[in-house]
């Protein structure tokens, strides 16, 4: 008996520690906070799947520097283009990636960064065309060296 | 001491479409980093690029921590007459910072 509530000590003594290093980390972004920031881009508006590509590795080594590209089907007329991409994460501490302003003369709708992801997610970007419609696409993507975790010198 | 490589094509014809590639050097400082002694690491980002071509803006990116350190941009324009390309980052601690390249449009 003795021996089973040494051990329950033992258990909640180490639950606690845990919970103590949970409070220290920098807090991830929510799901919450990841909906906040793509509202505060779309507003009511709905968005929809498609047009969109995005191209970053499926695995990446290290999340430091990962590659990614993004690219929308539009003709980028005078009439029909592509006014901005927005790049948004799901574990970074911040949700958002960056924000890039086109415009018809862009000619071609790409753009193309290297980003920092903390932890294996998913990346969403989405792009707001000349007539106001949102169009979004989501890659997932495996890291096994996680950015941000490394102390600093 | 920052430096921007930048690569943009030094002639085209009109109405060609060309791919614009920019380096500034900068560390990108999260300020989600801790030191050995747990202090925080203040951010030092850079939050802000821009494009212009003969002073009309092609080209604009909000920049937020999860941007690499040395951020790379390319992106694309189209060319309709020869002139100057203007590049401008501007980031936390008063970091701001100019290139320009020229273009010959035939």
């Amino acid at each position: 008996m003795a021996n089973s509530e040494h051990t329950r000590r033992t258990f909640f003594g180490l639950t606690g520690g845990a919970a103590a290093m949970v409070i220290v980390r920098p807090a991830d972004a929510t799901p919450a906070m990841l909906s906040a920031a793509i509202r505060n881009v779309v507003g009511e508006a709905n968005v929809r799947t498609g047009k969109v590509k995005l191209e970053i590795p499926p695995l990446v080594e290290n999340g430091n520097t990962v590659p990614m590209t993004v690219s929308v089907t539009s003709p980028m007329t005078a009439d029909e283009y592509v006014k901005s991409i927005h790049v948004f994460n799901e574990k970074n501490p911040q949700p958002n990636i960056g924000n890039f302003y086109l415009g018809p003369r862009a000619g071609r709708a790409q753009v193309s960064t290297r980003i920092r992801l903390a932890d294996s997610q998913k990346v969403t970007a989405i792009a707001r065309l000349s007539d106001d419609t949102f169009w979004s696409a989501t890659a997932d993507v495996v890291v096994t060296l996680a950015a941000c975790t490394e102390e600093a010198i | 001491m920052p430096s921007a490589l930048i690569n943009v094509p030094k002639k085209a014809k009109r109405g060609d479409i060309i791919e614009i590639k920019t380096l500034m050097s900068h560390i990108m400082e999260t300020g989600y980093r801790h030191t050995a002694s747990g202090d925080v690491v203040p951010r030092d980002i850079i939050t802000s690029f821009t494009c212009r071509f003969n002073g009309t803006e092609v080209f604009r990116a909000d920049l937020y921590p999860a941007i690499a350190a040395n951020p790379f941009i390319t992106f694309f324009t189209t060319v309709t007459e020869s002139g100057k390309f203007e590049f401008e980052w501007i980031g936390d601690k008063g970091f701001s910072e100019t290139a320009s390249a020229s273009i010959t449009v035939e």
